[in-house]
This record gives C-alpha cells, structure tokens and sequence, in this order.
C-alpha cells in the first residue's frame, strides 16, 4: 500500500486513457515561447494524422505568436519526455508511438521569442 | 447565626484545571483504541499526552468573551464602511480583484479549516490539544463568516463574486487551494497538525495574511483590514498551537523525528505553491504596493522562518528542502503567475491587465535580475497588442501538475526560459510535476495523487459541462458551457479590466461621490 492508511486504501485513477471517450491526451510545449504560460494539454483521437495536429490545433493554439508564421518545420527539434523524437507528420499519432498523457517538445532554433526573451 | 462566607471563587490554575483537563476521563468499557482510530496509523509515537502544555491557557467561557468583544467592534466597523460607501474609498476598482481571489480562494479554506481541527481534535486521546484544536476550530468557522459577511459589501456593486462557493468547488485556478486542504484534511490528525498547524499558520501564514491586510489597509479598504486584524489575533494563537504540537510531538520520541521532516518538507512546499496566488496579488494586483513578493518572502521566510528553524534544530529538524529552490523563483514568481492570469483571464472570477509604465518601473526596481529581462518585453508586446484590439485570450486548457494542480508555469530552477518538466509512470499511466518536490510528494503516495480531480482533464472528460448539456450537438462551445457551469457570466466577471464593468461603474460613482453632476 503506497499511503498511510487505516484500511484499504485504493482508488481507480481519475484520468485512464478510458474516460477520454476514445482520445488520448497529449501536451505540447513550444520550447522558449514562454507568451504561452504552460505547454498545452488536447484530447485527440490516436487515429489524426501528426501533420494535421501541427497545422489545425496547433496552429489554433500558438499561432498568436508572431513567431509561429515563421516556422520551418523541417528545422523543427522535436522531443519526448526530454529525449529526441522524430515526428512523421504523415502518420498518425498511434503509429508515431504517442501513447495517453505523453509529453512532446518543439524547438524552433533561430526563432528565440518576443525580442529574443524567451517570451 | 451562621454567617454565610462566599464561596471563594477557583484560581486561574485551578479554573483552567476543571475546564480541560477535569473533561477528560479513561473508558471502561470500550478499547481506547476504537474511540481513537486514527491515532497510531502514521508512525507517531506519544508516550505521556499529560506532557502536552497549552499555549494559552484559554478556557471556554474566556474564549466565548473575549471573541465577543472582537466580533462587536468588528461588525460595528463594517456596518460603518457599508453605510458610508466605503467601496468608493479605495484606490482604484482594480483593488477589487484581490477581495475577488480572496473570497473564493481563501474564505472556504477557513471553513475546511474548521472541519480539519474539529476532526483533529476529536481524534487526538489527550485533552490538552483537544480543547486547543475545539478552540482553534471555531476561530476558523468565525473567520470564514466574518470573510463572508466583510466582502459581501463589494458584491453588491461588484462582479465575480456572487457565487464563491460553488466556484470553489469547479473553477480551474481554485482547485489549486482545495486541493491544498482537501489532501491536508484527508491526511491523519498529526500530519493535518502539522501541514495546517505548523508549516501553514506558523511559517506560512504572515505571507498570506499580512500582504493581503497591510495590502487592504494601504488601498483604502477598511473593512478588509477590519476582519484581517481581528482574524490576526486569533493567527497568532494559531502559530502558538502550530509551534507546540510540533515540539510536542518530537520531544515524545526520536522516531517521530523523521516523519515530521517529511511532512514539513511536504507541507513547506505544498503552502509555497498556494502562495503563488498571493506573489501575483502583492506585484501586480494592488494598485497601492506594500512591498514586493520577494522582500516579503526575505523578511516572512527567510529571516523569520530561519530562525525557527535554528531553534527547531535542537530536535534534529532542518529548514525544509524546497527553500533552495524558492530562493531561486523568487525572482519570478509573481510574473510567471501574473502572465498566466493574463492568458486565461476569459476563464477566471476576476479581471487581469498589463501594468502602466510607472507600475512596470516598480517592478523593475524590485526585480532588477528578471523583470526587464524576461517579462518587460513580454508585457510590451500584449500592450501594443491590446491596443490595436487584439488583446491575449489563451483558448488552449494548459497541462496541470499532478500534485499542486497548477498549470505547468514554472521554470527550471536556475533557468527562468525552461519551463520544468519532471514525469512518473505509475502503474502504467504518466503522470506529470512542475517540479521535484511535487513529483517526490506524488512517488511518496501515489495511491493519494492518481485521484486527482484536474479541472482540465475533467473539462476533456466532458465532467464540467451543466447538467444535461450535449456535447455532440452542431455548434457546441466548450468555453461557454464551462463558464455556464461555473456560474461566471461571460464578459462580465472575466476578460481584460479595461473593458470591464468594475472599471466603467467604479469611474461613474466615484465621479457621483465627488463632483456636483
């Protein structure tokens, strides 16, 4: 039993790959673009195509930033859970090895924020 | 003829002996250990509870007088800012917002107070910190009524305040101090001691209530500063009990040592991470400043929670780990948090905006290594943004911590342009930390954690929607259900100060209190 307790002490996690009405949740933060206070949290189906979460909800969700327009994708550093990762944007999500709650990076090298602050 | 003597009246030992002590008795019929459950579950260890000393020796009948007294002049002090219009007095309607974030972010934890000390109480076998935890208790039950009863002035004229409780329990940014006390009244009766009694009132607490009362006093509002300095008579109580369960305990046996560390280690952080709400209001939400978040975090911790530390050192106790890294945010703190309010400020009870030139100079007077930096340019780019009508709303829900279910603002200790990222799988789920000590609070008790009720993830399960709400039917927006299911009126209570009513109403009655129109 991993807590103190007086009994049984076990509860069913509140936020399984199953509650998610068929989405997995992925985060994603856009390395020294700190305007957006945190990396993102989405629900998307494991079916979408990584190239069409790049450009719809992403797009939706930095493109506030007059640094996101100027993207080279190509050039783009990708990371999960810290360690580099390499994206195919023509496969989906599943077959890219996202499983539920994994946590993706994107360093846009040249493109450092607002005045080069990070921002 | 007998004469009749009068009774000599007891002594104040002896009073105070009948009134606590005198209530206790030994059960003969049923096993200590089924009145007291909750006793030996978490390691402690109390040989002698008779060597538990009372920080004040307070009886019932002096408590009920003295209170009174308070509650008199207190009521009399509002009823006199009400009547006098005393909204009208304070600085500027931006000044509302922290009465705003104080009401629905405080005000209820006072009520789980109450119910933490009065479970505390009743499970702790001596009578000593049982009538210290009763006493305790009902001065939180009073502060969450006298919180109430204060602020309610302002919602009459104010927006965002109108339904405090039920946001409480729903709006994303409030799970934040819920879940603070939801784990603290969860835990048994000598860890809530200790993460409410100790490391909360006693070495968190100046930092919570001397900002936001010092913060009222400087900007007008008298009735605030009213409940603060009569709820601050009581902290001072508090801090005693907190001082001297913490002795107690680990003056009874060496093995306590050690899991008390933990907790105050725990707690240390876990209070810090509530805090963060009061860095923002002390930078950037009084118009009026006190003293910066970091002077105050110099002066309240540094200094005085230093020297607490050395004297708890005798026990083997060391300041809590987590002070190195808040060494190293406390630069920061208050403009990470402030910038996320900006972002989500269609989502909050209250209204964000960027500081005014003079307001940017403080800031970067008091934060010479980081404001202009860092932030400045950041600030300057939402201005001139804001300006050509294109103001920050960010529609993305961010990624929350598992443990102090904050947005995951923070950055790397040391490097304010990382955001930090620490991650555990657990049984075959991820579950994500903003920092170590979260994710070494969460690896601890995990089964404790996995539960969470994250508001982003909730909204993603469709659990924050008003009841019989559709998702799949054609046009649904998300945003406008949750904020329905909030009770926040879109455009009233939330968005950019500027735009808001607060402002636009505030400008009109002052101008009706102090010109002939």
């Amino acid at each position: 039993m991993a807590v103190a307790a007086i009994s049984k002490y076990e509860f069913a996690p509140a936020d399984t790959q199953d509650k998610f009405h068929g989405a997995r949740l992925l985060y994603i933060g856009w390395e020294d673009h700190l305007l957006f206070c945190a990396p993102f949290a989405f629900p998307f189906p494991p079916t979408m195509r990584f190239g069409d979460v790049v450009a719809g909800p992403m797009q939706a969700a930095f493109g506030y930033h007059p640094d996101f327009a100027q993207i080279d994708w190509a050039k783009a550093e990708w990371f999960k859970s810290g360690k580099p990762f390499a994206p195919d944007f023509d496969k989906s999500l599943a077959e890219n090895g996202l499983k539920h709650k994994d946590v993706i990076r994107f360093r846009t090298p040249g493109l450092d924020g607002i005045k080069g602050s990070c921002s | 003829m007998d004469m009749q003597v009068a009774k000599k009246k007891l002594g104040l030992k002896e009073r105070y002996a009948v009134m606590t002590r005198g209530l206790d008795w030994t059960p003969s019929y049923q096993k200590m250990e089924d009145i007291y459950p909750y006793i030996a579950y978490e390691g402690i260890k109390i040989h002698d509870w008779d060597k538990w000393e009372d920080p004040f020796r307070l009886t019932m009948d002096a408590y009920w007088k003295y209170q009174a007294e308070k509650e008199r002049k207190l009521y009399a002090i509002i009823d006199a800012f009400n009547q006098n219009n005393g909204h009208l007095n304070v600085t500027d309607a931006r000044y509302v917002n922290t009465v705003k974030l104080f009401i629905s972010g405080i005000s209820p934890l006072e009520y789980v107070a109450h119910r933490g000390f009065a479970h505390a109480g009743r499970a702790f076998p001596g009578p000593g910190p049982r009538v210290a935890c009763l006493m305790q208790s009902l001065d939180e039950i009073r502060h969450a009524q006298t919180q109430v009863h204060a602020i309610s002035n302002y919602n009459k004229y104010y927006n965002g305040m109108h339904d405090f409780h039920h946001m409480h329990d729903r709006v994303w940014f409030l799970s934040v101090p819920k879940s603070f006390f939801d784990d603290a009244i969860t835990a048994g009766p000598f860890e809530f001691m200790v993460s409410i009694g100790f490391s909360f009132e006693y070495v968190l607490t100046n930092l919570l209530f001397v900002p936001f009362v010092s913060g009222a006093a400087y900007n007008g509002d008298m009735g605030t500063m009213t409940f603060g300095f009569s709820a601050q008579s009581d902290e001072a109580r508090h801090m005693t009990l907190g001082l001297e369960v913490i002795k107690f305990i680990l003056e009874q046996d060496p093995a306590n040592v050690p899991i008390v560390q933990r907790w105050i280690d725990k707690w240390t952080w876990r209070g810090y991470r509530v805090l963060t709400l009061v860095a923002m209001m002390m930078d950037y939400m009084l118009p009026k400043r006190t003293m910066s978040w970091k002077e105050a975090w110099e002066v309240y911790f540094e200094e005085n929670g230093g020297a607490l530390f050395k004297d708890l050192a005798r026990y083997g106790i060391t300041m809590p780990k987590c002070a190195e890294q808040i060494a190293l945010e406390k630069d920061h703190l208050s403009h990470q948090a402030w910038s996320t309010f900006y972002n989500y400020a269609a989502a909050a009870n209250f209204h964000t905006w960027m500081p005014d030139e003079d307001e940017m100079a403080w800031l970067s007077s008091k934060y010479p290594e980081s404001f202009d930096k860092h932030y400045r340019p950041r600030y300057e780019f939402w201005r001139e943004q804001a300006a050509k009508g294109n103001r920050f709303y960010n529609k993305t829900l961010p990624m929350l911590c598992q443990t102090c279910q904050i947005p995951m603002l923070f950055t790397e200790p040391g490097d304010p342009t990382k955001i930090c990222y620490r991650e555990v799988d657990y049984k075959g789920d991820k579950y994500h930390f903003c920092s170590d000590h979260c994710k070494e609070i969460f690896e601890h008790e995990p089964e404790k954690y996995v539960q969470a009720w994250l508001p982003v993830h909730q909204i993603y399960q469709g659990n924050c929607f008003p009841e019989g709400t559709d998702p799949t039917v054609e046009g649904f927006d998300p945003l406008a259900a949750v904020l329905k299911y909030y009770n926040l009126e879109h455009g009233r209570d939330n968005l950019d100060f500027d735009i808001s009513e607060d402002k636009k109403n505030f400008a009109e009655w002052r101008g009706q209190a102090t010109k002939n129109i």
